[in-house]
């Protein structure tokens, strides 16, 4: 059955259910059972499952994160929640020194079954430790699995099957794709590691991680107008990644955009444009082009974080470029402006 | 009392992790190990009393001087040493070396490099415990110097916050690399230090394993009666230097001890004076190290000959 209902819904759906199916899953981490649930996205769990399974702890990022290695070593299923992915800095020793390569140093005598989700946020003053998304440097490490749904469905059928995976599993949500709804049927399964085409075009490929999704998909509907079809491709999972269908659309479309949601310097973006650049090589029109965080920390003030984020306008503009088309007059369009969605503070 | 077997029990287990310590100190000159290799010589008493102590099916987190608590728990010398010949048979198929031996299989969960990382790690292992409601313990064991990481404080906090039945046990040489407890501590000692959290705490000697057992068995009588965690700080003296073979005195960054000193500080040599003392007969005592030595032999030669992974094996076990 298919009902529509919002991001932090499908997360909160995807918990529930497997906590439901398993005693060993439990959720864990600084605000998870507190009067606001991480936005919403625990909320009833502690009601459902109680305080054993639904906890809130020491201002300890570093030792959560080990503690939950711990634990899935032990046979549980834990899901560390981060209401910002700036903060699992705190916990990079155990990302990097333990939860990715345990398996490894074991020589596959122990796997690690865990789940760490972290909220990206965004706008309303979020500035610079409060906004990065980091998902490329997670991605970096061989043994972690790196997973950004951008819709309700994503959101929902991803979380589970992360919880399922027997391998360590970083789950990154943006703040603002929360309120986005859209249809999820339960019985739906997405597995990790296949990109999607959100929406069909033959000119263009925009390979999209995580919000870049929405910005997108409202630059190829401006510029269906003129008649230009973006072909958007939701890369969903980083690690590990997808190649054929992202292949496969580039050889359609002859030009790819990467619309990453990271600094453009060293970021994944660079890793798509290398794996389109090889696989694509004769088949591309255009050089491959990127878009993402300028490259500065992300300022407080309104003005300097506009340009400091890519849009829907700056994908139109980049197309244009590839495509050698005049500007669209983009007077009277209605772009996203979150002050329509998200008042903050948080 | 403990009884003359029991001693020759514990006595042989030292004499075990000594023993392949010593044969590696002779083969190590010779690039065969190539590996980092701290050895544990002095401090075999305190894995050895420890575990001694402990249940079936507890768990165990170690450090990057694992040797000792590694043979103990496994007793797998052919293991140990094709890991440290890098060969695909050894405990780690090749990809541990010295540094993280594990042996899941025997409850040796995890070892780590990075000092202090295992301390939350263990801690999640005795949560697991408490959410199963299960009764089963978990011992971490530790250098001085994680004390001073910031992840020991968040990983006693926790675990005495939940009231969790671990055994935090610090194994302090005095030493972190070369840098004495003088130049890093800013606390007035270590038992002070753990003063402040709500948990059971003991401080030996750690080169007399009796002693170990003595202290271990005493608080883990406490944390059977109220749930909370233990924390044992035991002192040793660290024979060779931080990392490989040899011996480091004469860079003067640390005292050599007298020899008769150095009698007093030898796990070995100590448990083997209490074994005179109980009758042990030194034919029997002869007889075993020849076992051991043999045995010992037979691994290395083993390891020497074993395979390497083949290079498929590079991009395995990564994920399952």
């Amino acid at each position: 059955m298919t009902r529509t209902i919002t991001y932090r819904e499908a997360l909160n759906l995807a918990m529930r259910r497997e906590m439901e199916a398993d005693e060993d899953v439990f959720v864990y981490g600084l605000d998870v059972p507190d009067h606001k649930r991480i936005f919403g996205s625990t909320k009833g769990l502690v009601e459902q499952f109680g305080l054993n399974r639904c906890f809130g702890a020491p201002l300890s990022e570093d030792a959560l994160t080990g503690i939950g290695i711990g634990a899935a070593l032990s046979g549980l299923r834990p899901i560390l929640t981060h209401i910002r992915t700036d903060f699992m800095l705190l916990g990079m020793n155990q990302l990097g020194n333990m939860l990715s390569c345990l398996r490894y140093m074991s020589g596959g005598k122990v796997h690690v079954p865990m789940v760490i989700r972290s909220v990206v946020g965004r706008g309303w003053g979020q500035s610079a430790q409060h906004s990065k998304s980091m998902f490329g440097i997670f991605a970096h490490f061989p043994g972690l699995r790196v997973v950004l749904p951008s819709r309700p469905q994503d959101a929902y059928s991803l979380l589970r099957a992360a919880v399922r995976d027997p391998n360590p599993v970083i789950f990154i949500e943006h703040r603002w794709l929360y309120d986005v709804e859209g249809p999820v049927d339960e019985q739906v399964t997405v597995p990790i590691g296949q990109p999607v085409v959100v929406r069909q075009g033959k000119d263009l490929t925009v390979l999209c991680v995580s919000w870049m999704n929405v910005e997108a998909l409202k630059a190829a509907e401006v510029l269906a107008r003129r008649g230009v079809e973006l072909e958007v491709v939701d890369v969903r999972s980083l690690a590990p990644l997808g190649r054929d269908l992202i292949v496969e659309s580039v050889k359609k479309t002859g030009r790819c955009l990467v619309a990453d949601y990271d600094w453009v310097f060293a970021g994944f973006s660079a890793e798509l444009a290398a794996v389109v650049g090889h696989d694509c090589f004769r088949e591309l029109k255009c050089p491959v082009e990127r878009v993402g965080f300028a490259h500065a920390p992300c300022p407080a003030t309104r003005p300097l974080e506009n340009l400091f984020y890519p849009s829907a306008v700056t994908l139109i503009r980049m197309a244009e470029k590839m495509l050698g088309l005049d500007e669209t007059d983009l007077s009277g369009e209605n772009f996203y402006s979150y002050e329509n969605k998200f008042k903050g503070p948080f | 009392m403990p009884s003359l077997n029991e001693t020759m029990d514990l006595y042989r287990r030292i004499l075990l992790i000594r023993m392949c310590e010593e044969k590696i100190r002779e083969v190590y000159p010779g690039d065969e190990i190539k590996s980092p290799v701290h050895l544990s010589i002095g401090q075999e008493a305190i894995p050895v009393g420890v575990c001694h102590c402990m249940p079936r099916g507890t768990r165990y987190f170690g450090t990057y001087r694992n040797h000792a608590l590694y043979l103990n728990l496994t007793n797998d010398v052919e293991g140990f040493f094709c890991e440290l010949y890098g060969k695909a048979s050894g405990a780690g198929r090749g990809k541990a070396g010295s540094m993280h031996l594990m042996a899941p299989e025997v409850g040796l969960m995890a070892t780590s490099a990075v000092v202090g990382t295992t301390l939350p790690v263990a801690v999640g292992a005795a949560l697991a415990c408490q959410y199963q409601g299960g009764d089963g313990w978990t011992v971490v064991f530790f250098g001085d110097g994680a004390m001073e990481e910031g992840v020991f404080g968040e990983s006693m906090n926790f675990a005495c916050l939940r009231g969790l039945r671990i055994l935090f046990v610090c194994e302090d040489n005095g030493l972190a690399i070369h840098a004495p407890a003088k130049d890093r501590r800013g606390y007035r000692s270590v038992m002070d230090l753990t003063q402040a959290f709500d948990c059971y705490a003991a401080s030996a000697e750690g080169q007399d394993v009796f002693k170990v057992i003595e202290k271990t068995r005493k608080i883990m009588e406490g944390m059977e009666q109220a749930p909370k965690p233990g924390f044992l700080h035991f002192t040793y003296h660290r024979f060779l230097e931080h990392v490989g073979v040899n011996e480091d005195y004469q860079h003067g960054y640390r005292k050599r001890p007298s020899d008769q000193e150095l009698r007093q500080l030898d796990p070995a040599q100590v448990l083997s004076g209490q074994m005179a003392r109980l009758g042990g007969v030194e034919a029997d005592l002869e007889k075993m190290r020849n076992e051991l030595k043999e045995r010992i032999e037979k691994s290395v030669a083993q390891a020497r000959a074993a395979p390497f992974p083949e290079p498929g094996e590079l991009c395995t076990e990564v994920v399952l």
